[in-house]
């Protein structure tokens, strides 16, 4: 499907940045006339899966996320959240609620979480290789507005 | 993050304002434990008023808050929730674990 807009952003996996990505995500997302529900959970959204690259991606070293957001033709938004790090062996047990390979620290609820703030989710991974998270959302208001 | 506690009667309350999320939430959680370790409260309440924004992380520590209090015998709350967080909340279903007040809980009683 052809995009009105985009932005993309590169960034290093520190923490700090988690906050970097979610508001850079909300201030694209507001084109889309969303109301204060919708916005926070996008950013919600992207900060689940720009934590996961920054906790199980790079976990004992700084590696590369890209963050990309367009805007739709059908004024959906299209979240990509990708990596180039540790990959997940298996993406059906990962997406599992409450399932974590990173001890007593997390809630095992980031997919989930995402799962219920967007419509769509899907997700590519290769071990060693990295992960694409890629997340959609319609977004109407704009076009009843018009 | 910020983060203001006041100990009286066996209740501790914690303010928490800001964005808590997996960057915040190691400082938090640690500050929080301090406070349990000094006070052995019978309650702890977290008042998530001031928190604009909280992901999953912020779940993860209220877990963790709340397994303490249970060793402790205690009970945990958290009030007053604002929309986001809501609805991370809610998403979550820890309030199957936790006790959760918001104002409309509070003032269709």
């Amino acid at each position: 499907m052809k995009y009105e807009n985009y932005i993309k952003l590169e960034f290093p996996s520190k923490s700090c940045n988690e906050a970097l990505a979610r508001s850079v995500a909300g201030v694209f997302a507001a084109q889309l006339d969303p109301t204060i529900e919708e916005l926070g959970d996008i950013k919600t959204a992207v900060s689940e899966a720009v934590t996961n690259c920054v906790v199980h991606a790079y976990p004992d070293s700084i590696g590369k996320i890209m963050l990309r957001c367009r805007i739709l033709q059908d004024d959906s938004i299209e979240i990509v959240v990708r990596d180039w790090g540790k990959g997940i062996e298996d993406i059906q047990k990962a997406r599992t609620p409450l399932y974590t390979t990173g001890g007593e620290d997390r809630s095992g609820m980031g997919f989930t979480i995402m799962e219920s703030f967007m419509e769509k989710v899907t997700v590519r991974s290769r071990p060693g290789e990295g992960t694409t998270v890629v997340m959609t959302r319609m977004l109407p208001r704009r076009k009843r507005g018009r | 993050m910020k983060i203001q506690t006041k100990y009286a009667d066996g209740m501790l309350l914690v303010y928490l304002s800001g964005e808590l999320d997996h960057h915040t939430a190691k400082t938090i959680l640690t500050e929080i434990e301090n406070a349990l370790n000094r006070y052995l409260p019978r309650q702890c309440v977290l008042d998530l008023t001031g928190l604009r924004f909280m992901d999953s992380s912020g779940i993860a520590v209220i877990l963790r808050l709340q397994r303490q209090m249970k060793q402790m015998e205690g009970e945990m709350w958290i009030i007053h929730p604002g929309s986001q967080p809501g609805r991370v909340l809610d998403a979550s279903g820890i309030d199957g674990i936790v006790q959760v007040k918001t104002l409309e809980s509070e003032k269709s009683k």
